[in-house]
């Protein structure tokens, strides 16, 4: 699994932070995600694609 | 594929709760979302703006650029009459992205969820602090006024850097903003007296600069970078939307798991995080307080759910619907706090989606967590007849919640 953002969509709503802490983070200077892991182990998956599946500005993007 | 549309055969919006559900959304709801995603409905003003009711065409019609927030564009379906079109701007919430992200953007610092976080021992003192009031004093108590409704309001204020003892005033003025059936008027004056406060407190951060959110708005003024008149209206949204919200939840939360007493008996007896966070989004999504519906404006002709969106078409995205919806979420008229409900549309969606959600939710987790624990014997002081909801607010709730012990 490998994940992309756009952080330029993001509106810091911080679904994904609360979704998978191990994965993605927020900017401290305005909210804005970033990402910690962009190849995830195995585990997390399920996690990953609901956080890119409730993330309102559809900035995640997972590739399998 | 031209809609004509009979004004007298399109139902009116908003409907009226079924007397005896009142954490359910209005039956012809569920029967119009039954009949398709999206449909015509008569306003109070004679308009007919198109209502989405299925939880997927609401999504996408949220998420969607060619729908705008802009409450100055013509065919934006209000929720009740103004005196001017522009008079009650009530900041970003009602702009379109650049606008709206560029102010979005100057106050999402405080309210990433890692920075909420450290906020939550903060949160459970004054919980606990109120709780242990309560107890010190009379049963039965109004709830929102002992508990609901302070624990929001400390916390925004200290976040804002708002004196709480001006919590009266401000209290007051939220109230008769957000009330549908109040005089356009009076909605007016309850604006610009809010504003004209906000801007006096902006004013003092510019003089005597602290480490709150109206101080970092303060240096955005000195840099350029804001208007005055942008941040005493960003302060207001905040203010208003940071302490009556929470508040609802809090009691009509409590009146829900009263009236289900083996969901609330879930809440008693646990201390586990994360169900207790689970049960927040399932009350979240189950009583979807903001009942007045997203409103929008469609910039381009829209083809969605087998009709076509005509661009100036208002539409009300109803969420309190969306989340009954079935196909969504299983049995969904059943309150279950064990269900996951994280998808629900409680705190809207796309760019708008609330600013203040990783708040809300860790204040409600807090609020849940314990006040049920530490008053395991709370009960309602009245019958449920008896209670005052708010049919007439913009969001849902109760106004007053006599409980005892
Ligand atoms: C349980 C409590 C809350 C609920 C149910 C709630 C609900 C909502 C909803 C549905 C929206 C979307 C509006 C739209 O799309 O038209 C929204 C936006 C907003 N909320 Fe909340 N809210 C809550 C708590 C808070 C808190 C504590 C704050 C704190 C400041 C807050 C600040 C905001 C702001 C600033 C916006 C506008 C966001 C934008 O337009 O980009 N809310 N809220
Ligand atoms: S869920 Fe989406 S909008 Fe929210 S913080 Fe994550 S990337 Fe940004």
């Amino acid at each position: 699994m490998k994940i992309v953002i756009d952080q330029d969509r993001c509106i810091a709503s911080g679904q994904c932070v609360s979704a998978v802490g191990e994965v993605f983070d927020q900017r401290d200077e305005d909210g804005v995600v970033v990402l910690l892991d962009p190849t995830p182990p195995a585990d997390l998956a399920v996690a990953v694609r609901q956080a890119a599946a409730v993330c309102p500005a559809r900035a995640i993007h997972v590739e399998e | 594929m031209t809609e004509t549309v009979n004004p007298a055969e399109v139902p009116q919006f908003p409907g009226a709760r079924a007397a005896r559900c009142p954490f359910d959304p209005p039956p012809a709801l569920h029967a119009l979302q039954e009949q398709g995603p999206l449909a015509k409905v008569k306003v109070w003003d004679g308009s007919t703006p198109w209502l989405v009711t299925r939880y997927e065409e609401q999504r996408a019609l949220l998420a969607d650029p060619r729908v705008s927030a802009d409450v100055t564009r013509p065919g934006y379906p209000r929720s009740a009459p103004v005196v001017s079109r522009n008079g009650s701007a009530i900041s970003f919430i009602l702009m379109d992205d650049p606008e709206h992200a560029r102010l979005r953007r100057m106050v999402q610092a405080p309210f990433t969820v890692r920075r909420i976080e450290t906020l939550r021992p903060a949160v459970q003192k004054i919980v606990d602090g109120l709780i242990d009031d309560m107890l010190a004093g009379p049963s039965p108590v109004d709830l929102v006024e002992a508990f609901a409704l302070p624990v929001p309001s400390l916390v925004i204020c200290e976040l804002l850097g708002v004196p709480y003892a001006d919590h009266e005033f401000f209290q007051d003025n939220s109230k008769i903003l957000i009330r549908r059936a109040a005089d356009p008027e009076e909605r007016a004056a309850a604006f610009a007296r809010l504003v004209g406060y906000l801007d006096d407190l902006v004013g003092q951060k510019l003089d005597h600069p602290g480490e709150d959110l109206l101080s970092r708005l303060a240096e955005r003024i000195r840099t350029g970078e804001l208007t005055r008149p942008e941040a005493a209206r960003m302060g207001v949204l905040l203010l208003v939307a940071g302490h009556e919200t929470t508040a609802n939840m809090i009691a009509l939360g409590t009146l829900a798991l009263l009236e289900h007493p083996d969901q609330l008996d879930l809440l008693r007896r646990t201390d586990d995080p994360k169900l207790i966070a689970g049960a927040v989004e399932e009350l979240l999504r189950y009583l979807n307080i903001t009942h007045s519906g997203r409103r929008r404006v469609a910039l381009e002709d829209i083809e969605i759910g087998g009709q076509v969106i005509r661009a100036g078409d208002g539409l009300i995205l109803a969420n309190d619907i969306a989340n009954r919806d079935p196909a969504a979420f299983p049995d969904p008229d059943r309150l279950d706090l064990r269900r996951d409900a994280r998808r629900h549309v409680a705190f809207g969606f796309g760019v708008h989606q609330c600013l203040g959600q990783p708040l809300a939710r860790m204040e409600l987790q807090v609020a849940y967590g314990t006040l049920y624990r530490r008053v395991p014997t709370l009960r309602l002081a009245t019958e449920l007849e008896r209670i005052p909801f708010k049919h007439d607010g913009q969001v849902y709730g109760v106004y007053e919640l006599p409980v005892a012990w």
